[in-house]
């Protein structure tokens, strides 16, 4: 199956190698153009995380960076403290809005790509994310305790990605990264945004869409659980029922 | 290989909870008890959400009772009345404690109580046992010991509502079981587990049954508790995930069978001494964690 994407992967980018290459008049017109080896990841029974393949063109010599960002929900963080000698959870704070997913991919260190401005402005690495909580709950060295704690977690489940992935750029016009998706990602529309570096500075940048559904059994079971909650309960106890009953079989013949 | 779980929205080895199911099984087999109080804190232990542990346990448990029943109910060690009148209680307790459940879960409290409920109950249940099963076995070597006496009589018999349990041989009030029931039907909810080794020694030393119907009517009522409790999980919180349970389930059937013949080989004290020392360290190793600075004091919670 890997090695099947693999291959899926080397063919996809091999084409795009002979059309960038054979047609340099048409990169001319744009100057980026990117594209992914899929634009839906399906969460299946078999789902243990995948990689989707990120490649594209540039036109001329520059950086390139890529951020693959979940889509944003709230999110509740909660503080433990001592109390009697146990930890116990006693202050709680709601993040309106983060990203459920967060990773990077560079070809060259943030650090000497661009300033720290135009890294923050872009919201590029952990450390610029924005993720505010309101000013009259939290003064500012609080909030980034709170902050460094949400990201910490996230860090800890592997949905934001401390590691920055390489991007290789070849004959200074071709580039692709590999993004990894892990199996606990949830679900809803992707950001894969790509941002081309020159000087310092962004001159192009573009967003590609990325899907994460559940498909099949996994989809089917989760919606009626979901949506059927009721029935999703008493079917769940007929299953087990059943199945003690078949257990009881099998004891008794044994 | 791995599985991914569509209601623990996670992916785990199959082998993993195959093998998981299968020591639970065989140490339930062994014991004759329901397992739940094991297998919800591993769950939890290998990163299954609290709320999803205790769920999913609920609908296992209801599988694991059913076939165990139908063996007890074959040698009619099932007092139906008993368990009914215990399984009212019992409904009603499940029922408050899945609310209680939820309430808490809005709080971020939910994983402080399922960890303190287990601890002071395993810590009662395992210390009692330990100490019955040494004096068992001292006794055993000493001396014959003396018969306890059969039945005694305190202020719960001049309760009202009395009703005559004829496979129990007790006319008691309905309100003892009935209240026994409740507690048991609430700490179930919360803490994921049949409640059993509640039921059990509770029917024995506060309701005065016969141990020889004790098994059979206590997994009887666990098995529409647990029911009750699968239900109200599924549709209130959404937190019954069934491939896990099947995963569970099918190694427990397994596992159980082994169990069962092992344990014929051991003496009662012998078994429930050790059965005591597993409680004892699964009650530790939560106390242990409660009491040990977290590395991370931030969370993540649910709820707004």
């Amino acid at each position: 199956m890997r090695r099947g994407r693999a291959v899926c992967h080397l063919g996809l980018s091999t084409a795009w190698l002979l059309l960038a290459l054979s047609s340099p008049a048409r990169a001319t017109s744009d100057v980026l153009v990117v594209d992914l080896s899929q634009e839906t990841v399906a969460i299946t029974t078999g789902f243990a995380g995948t990689d989707v393949l990120l490649f594209g063109a540039m036109e001329g010599k520059g950086d390139v960076v890529v951020i693959v960002r979940g889509p944003d929900r709230p999110v509740v963080v909660r503080r433990k403290s001592r109390v009697l000698g146990v930890w116990v959870n006693t202050a709680k704070m709601t993040f309106e809005r983060a990203p459920s997913f967060y990773a990077i991919a560079s070809s060259r260190p943030l650090a000497e790509i661009a300033q720290e401005t135009v890294l923050a402005r872009e919201q590029m690495g952990l450390d610029h994310l924005r993720l505010d909580l309101p000013r009259a709950k939290a003064s500012e060295n609080v909030a980034a305790e709170w902050r460094a704690g949400l990201i910490r977690n996230h860090q800890r489940l592997g949905l934001y990605r401390s590691e920055i992935r390489p991007i290789t750029i070849q004959f200074d016009r071709l580039f692709r990264a590999e993004l990894t998706l892990p199996a606990n990602v949830s679900t809803g529309k992707y950001q894969v945004q790509v941002y081309l570096f020159r000087d310092g500075r962004v001159v192009s940048a573009r967003i590609r869409g990325l899907e994460v559904e559940r498909i099949g059994a996994e989809a089917v079971i989760y919606d009626f659980a979901y949506q059927k909650s009721a029935l999703y309960g008493l079917i769940a106890i007929l299953v087990a029922l059943m199945a003690g009953w078949v257990a009881h079989l099998a004891f008794r013949k044994a | 290989m791995q599985i991914y779980l569509p209601i623990a929205e996670m992916s785990l080895n199959v082998f993993l909870l195959l093998g998981m199911g299968g020591v639970v099984g065989f140490l339930s087999g062994l014991f004759g008890v329901g397992g739940g109080f094991l297998m919800t804190p591993l769950l939890i232990f290998i990163g299954v959400p609290p709320a999803v542990a205790v769920g999913t346990e609920a609908n296992q448990i209801v599988a694991a009772s059913v076939s165990g029943v139908l063996a007890h109910w074959r040698r009619g060690n099932v007092d139906v009345k008993m368990g009914l009148v215990l399984l009212l209680g019992g409904l009603a307790g499940s029922t408050l404690g899945v609310m209680l459940f939820s309430f808490l879960r809005g709080l971020g409290q939910i994983d402080l109580v399922i960890s303190l409920s287990y601890v002071v109950f395993l810590g009662t249940i395992g210390s009692l046992m330990l100490y019955e099963s040494m004096r068992a076995m001292r006794r055993r070597k000493t001396a014959p010991g003396q018969r306890m006496k059969l039945h005694q009589h305190t202020w719960v018999h001049g309760l009202p509502l009395k009703m005559r349990f004829r496979r129990s041989k007790l006319y008691i009030s309905a309100l003892l079981p009935f209240t026994v029931g409740f507690l048991v039907g609430v700490l179930a909810a919360i803490m994921g587990v049949g409640g059993g080794f509640i039921m059990v020694p509770a029917m024995i030393y506060l309701l005065g049954m016969p141990t020889a119907v004790v098994i059979g009517t206590s997994l009887f009522q666990i098995i529409f508790v647990t029911a009750n409790v699968t239900f109200l999980q599924a549709y209130a919180n959404q937190t019954v995930d069934v491939v896990l349970a099947l995963m569970l389930l099918t190694g427990a059937v397994i596992g159980a069978q082994f169990g069962a013949r092992a344990g014929a080989r051991l003496r009662g004290e012998e078994l429930r001494g050790l059965l005591a020392l597993m409680v004892l360290a699964v009650c530790g190793k939560l106390f242990f964690d409660l009491l040990v600075t977290p590395d991370d004091l931030y969370s993540l919670g649910v709820g707004q």
